[in-house]
């Protein structure tokens, strides 16, 4: 079938530029691809690879200092430089796309039927009336619950991934013939993830159409996709079909993000190694006082977790956003105000305020998700990583406190000379690689990292892990490691904490808990982690 | 919504009672009285003059006299213009002052916009610059210097239009006036339309308009113009119930029977009652605009709730 079929979209000899101040840069260096009706075609590369601004170049969507050379077309109708009034023939209606963040995407102003109309009425030319009536059979393709209600909600007021099928709906309310999906997943839990992916499947096999998915994680295509192309740095390194790419992978590159599954395995501390951190029954409460004609609420963001840090142990807690491992994180440091108790080292620091807390704050370190937000950008790298030991140990002279950060540096794998940097110089991976070395140069003993590797490539969290793990044994560190990546956690945790709703679901050594779970969310969590093909699988069949 | 408006109107009465307090007292503090004249007045006649305001009795007692007759709605006799009460003046004065204000807001309003708007889509290109340019020359030249410039130009030397005076209020007599206080409000609202819509059309929900072929007339004017007006909202509240409360330089430029003007001659001759009456306005005119502005506010972000 796939023979017979007849190339809808071809892209020739595409280059996408930017004009920068620091001159031009090429994002992508001359692609082609090409994807033929009712085919599913993935675009995997790693940040930067150029694979989003091959989409944007065809659809007419690069940001103002961009240009785009070479061909696109669609059955035949070139794309590249077709005026506005005629793109918008094609675009929203034969080809659509959904997007990476479904909270930004949508127009948190207008309510989901406006939004699902639009198209419909600029396109198909509907009334009103039949664009609402059509809006809602979509919103019904699309399993949303509660349908007509939904009509009349704003994104603000739907889930994460029920905005996402509000985005697939209005993808497909002209019956386009491509459908571009740009990381449509990325933002989501593991879960929901798995829910999205086997509804688009499941909408493709309906009404037909053509998908070219773009992502950074090839695992997750497996299952999904025809064919598959491999970006780097611009341009194509492999292609081929999905069973060929898995199987065979001729390309290093593609070996290596196959490969990219974090490896290695943390044994168990003995049942010896003090205590170092004791929390017991720690619950947070975030709530708003109630105004003198209003009523106040309440939410449990974190109910009753107790858990226990050993020397040299690294405890995992998982869960889906929401679920208040950060804010559990957030609460041991008590940097947030908590009920429970809390002992370091014998002390009983909960409820410290803030002087008494500070002397403990060496021991108790921090290192946060985003490397770009939790790096003050008008600091200097080494002004940076010194900050921490001008408080705590201010006998130190500036020279000696430059030889420490260098050797932080050096620790992290960064070269020393890069001190006296700021931030913005520095990718994803090296900043985090700076956050570490910010924590770890005050001799800590316990750091609590807060979805250190959630902002970063495949390859790139493999040697933050890697770095982890030996900065771990050189200090004899602690770690209370949060994520919401299983695959992560089951590489680096030697005890894992699962929680779903503020509560603890399932606890237990790693092997034991990702072995052998013992609660149906753990389950689900895992399967949608790491079998994706059979929760697909199993989705179709159910639909059947 | 009702229920919101009132607890707010009622939220608003405090607010007003300190404010009323501290004016009464900020008052009595500055030296001199509304009769201290170049030549002294007779010390008997001073006298009765003080016992007929009450001005003879305990500060306290004054201000408790003051909140009593406001109780009832009665803000006093001026002490300056004196055959009138202080009522009568506003009465007279404020439909003036909100007829020029409310038109120089509209023409704010619309001007700004629209030159915002365009600057923002012309982004870097000479239109761009030249409304940057008028912008900053609207909020930086003096409202002082552009009405007698105004009058000169269009009223004296074209004689296309009166050169002041109210004429009853007839429409040429308002074009100089509005423009006048319409210019920097103009320029300030064209700044801010301009920042928050380019801010607007790069965001990924415009992307997604344009991703799905929607007509630019749309994709500004619904998706992005919407999103703009928010920054401009919450400006135009002060300001409408700075412009609605008159100018005095623009009155007494024009020689326009606004209240504007009181507030100034009433504070230089010491007219309690007439500054108590005008401050009281302009307190009530910033409740109102803040309340207007945070349920514009609601109405055009469905994010933001009433509590």
């Amino acid at each position: 079938m796939e023979k017979m079929a007849e190339t809808i979209f071809d892209i020739r000899g595409i280059r996408v530029t930017f004009d920068t101040p620091d001159g031009a840069v090429e994002a992508v260096r001359g692609v082609d691809m090409h994807v033929k009706a009712g085919e599913t075609v993935a675009v995997v590369g790693e940040s930067g690879s150029g694979k989003s601004q091959i989409m944007m170049a065809a659809m007419g969507l690069l940001a103002s200092n961009g240009r785009a050379e070479g061909s696109v077309t669609y059955r035949g109708q070139e794309l590249v430089g077709l005026p506005r009034e005629k793109l918008n023939r094609i675009r929203g209606a034969k080809i659509t796309m959904i997007f990476q963040e479904p909270m930004t995407s949508l127009d948190p102003l207008y309510t989901i039927e406006r939004q699902i109309s639009e198209p419909l009425r600029v396109h198909g030319g509907l009334s009103a009336a039949a664009a609402r009536k059509r809006a809602l059979e979509l919103l019904k393709l699309v399993h949303i619950p509660d349908p007509e209600r939904r009509l009349k909600s704003y994104p603000h007021e739907l889930s994460g991934g029920q905005r996402q099928r509000v985005m697939i709906a209005m993808a497909l309310a002209n019956d386009p013939d491509l459908l571009i999906a740009d990381e449509p997943t990325t933002a989501l839990d593991v879960t929901i993830q798995a829910e999205i992916l086997g509804l688009l499947a499941e909408l493709q096999r309906k009404l037909g159409m053509a998908i070219l998915f773009i992502t950074h994680d090839l695992t997750i295509v497996e299952a999904f996709a025809d064919r598959v192309y491999v970006m780097q740095h611009g341009k194509v390194v492999e292609e081929g079909a999905t069973e060929q790419i898995f199987n065979r992978p001729a390309q290093d590159y593609t070996k290596m993000l196959l490969a990219a599954e974090p490896e290695g395995h943390k044994p168990p501390v003995p049942k010896s190694a003090p205590i170092l951190l004791d929390a017991h029954k720690v619950s947070v409460t975030f709530s708003a006082r109630g105004g003198l004609f209003s009523a106040g609420f309440a939410l449990k963001a974190v109910q009753d977790v107790t858990l226990s840090l050993r020397a040299g142990q690294t405890v995992g807690i998982v869960g889906e956003s929401g679920s208040g491992k950060s804010t559990l994180g957030r609460a041991l440091l008590q940097l947030l105000p908590s009920e429970g108790r809390v002992v370091y080292q014998g002390v009983p620091i909960q409820g410290f305020s803030r002087a008494a807390m500070r002397p403990y704050r060496r021991n108790l370190q921090m290192v946060f998700q985003d490397p770009y937000g939790s790096l003050s950008p008008r600091m200097t790298v080494g002004e940076i990583i010194t900050e921490g030991l001008l408080v705590h140990e201010p006998g130190l002279s500036a020279g000696q406190r430059v030889e420490q950060a260098m050797e932080a540096l050096k620790e992290v794998g960064l070269d020393p000379a890069m001190r006296n940097r700021f931030p913005h110089e520095f990718s994803g991976g090296q900043r985090q690689r700076i956050a570490i070395a910010r924590a770890v140069v005050l001799k800590p003993t316990v750091i609590v990292l807060d979805e250190p590797t959630s902002a970063l490539d495949r390859s790139v969290q493999k040697q933050i892990i890697t770095l982890l793990r030996r900065i771990q044994q050189s200090h004899n560190l602690s770690f209370i490691f949060i994520s919401h990546d299983l695959a992560v956690v089951k590489a680096l945790a030697d005890y894992t904490i699962v929680m779903k709703s503020g509560q603890v679901v399932e606890e237990g050594l790693t092997d034991e808990v990702f072995e052998r779970p013992r609660s149906d969310y753990t389950r689900d969590l895992m399967e949608a982690a790491f079998d994706l093909k059979s929760v697909l699988n199993r989705q179709a069949e159910a639909r059947v | 919504m009702l229920g919101y408006v009132v607890r707010r109107l009622l939220g608003a009465i405090p607010t007003l009672f300190i404010i009323i307090t501290l004016a009464f007292f900020l008052m009595r503090i500055a030296p001199g009285g509304p009769f201290d004249q170049e030549r002294a007045l007779e010390a008997k006649v001073l006298e009765n003059l003080n016992r007929v305001f009450h001005l003879d009795r305990p500060v306290w007692e004054q201000y408790l006299y003051y909140l009593g007759n406001l109780a009832r709605g009665d803000l006093g006799p001026s002490f300056i213009y004196r055959d009138f009460s202080v009522q009568q003046l506003l009465a007279n004065g404020l439909p003036v002052s909100i007829q020029l204000g409310g038109m120089a807001l509209l023409v704010a309003l619309l001007a700004g916009s629209v030159l915002g708007t365009i600057a923002a889509l012309r982004q870097n290109s000479w239109i761009d610059y030249s409304v940057t340019a008028v912008a900053t020359f609207g909020i930086t030249v003096p409202n002082f210097v552009v009405a007698p410039l105004l009058s000169l130009i269009f009223g004296v030397w074209l004689s296309m239009l009166p050169a002041g005076g109210w004429g009853g209020g007839s429409p040429q007599n308002m074009v100089l006036p509005v423009i006048t206080l319409a210019l920097p409000q103009v320029a300030i609202v064209a700044r801010l339309i301009r920042g928050s819509m380019i801010e607007a059309l790069r965001s990924d929900h415009v992307r997604t308009a344009r991703a799905y072929g929607l007509p630019a007339r749309m994709i500004v004017g619904v998706h992005a113009l919407r999103a703009a007006c928010l920054p401009a909202v919450s400006y135009l509240g002060p300001a409408a119930a700075a412009l609605l409360t008159g100018s005095v330089v623009v009155e007494t430029i024009f020689g326009l029977p606004g209240i504007g003007r009181y507030f100034v001659q009433g504070a230089l001759n010491r007219d309690y009652t007439l500054v108590m009456g005008t401050v009281i306005i302009i307190a009530v005119f910033v409740v109102i605009f803040n309340l207007i502005v945070d349920l514009l506010y609601a109405a055009l972000d469905p994010r933001v709730r009433y509590d």
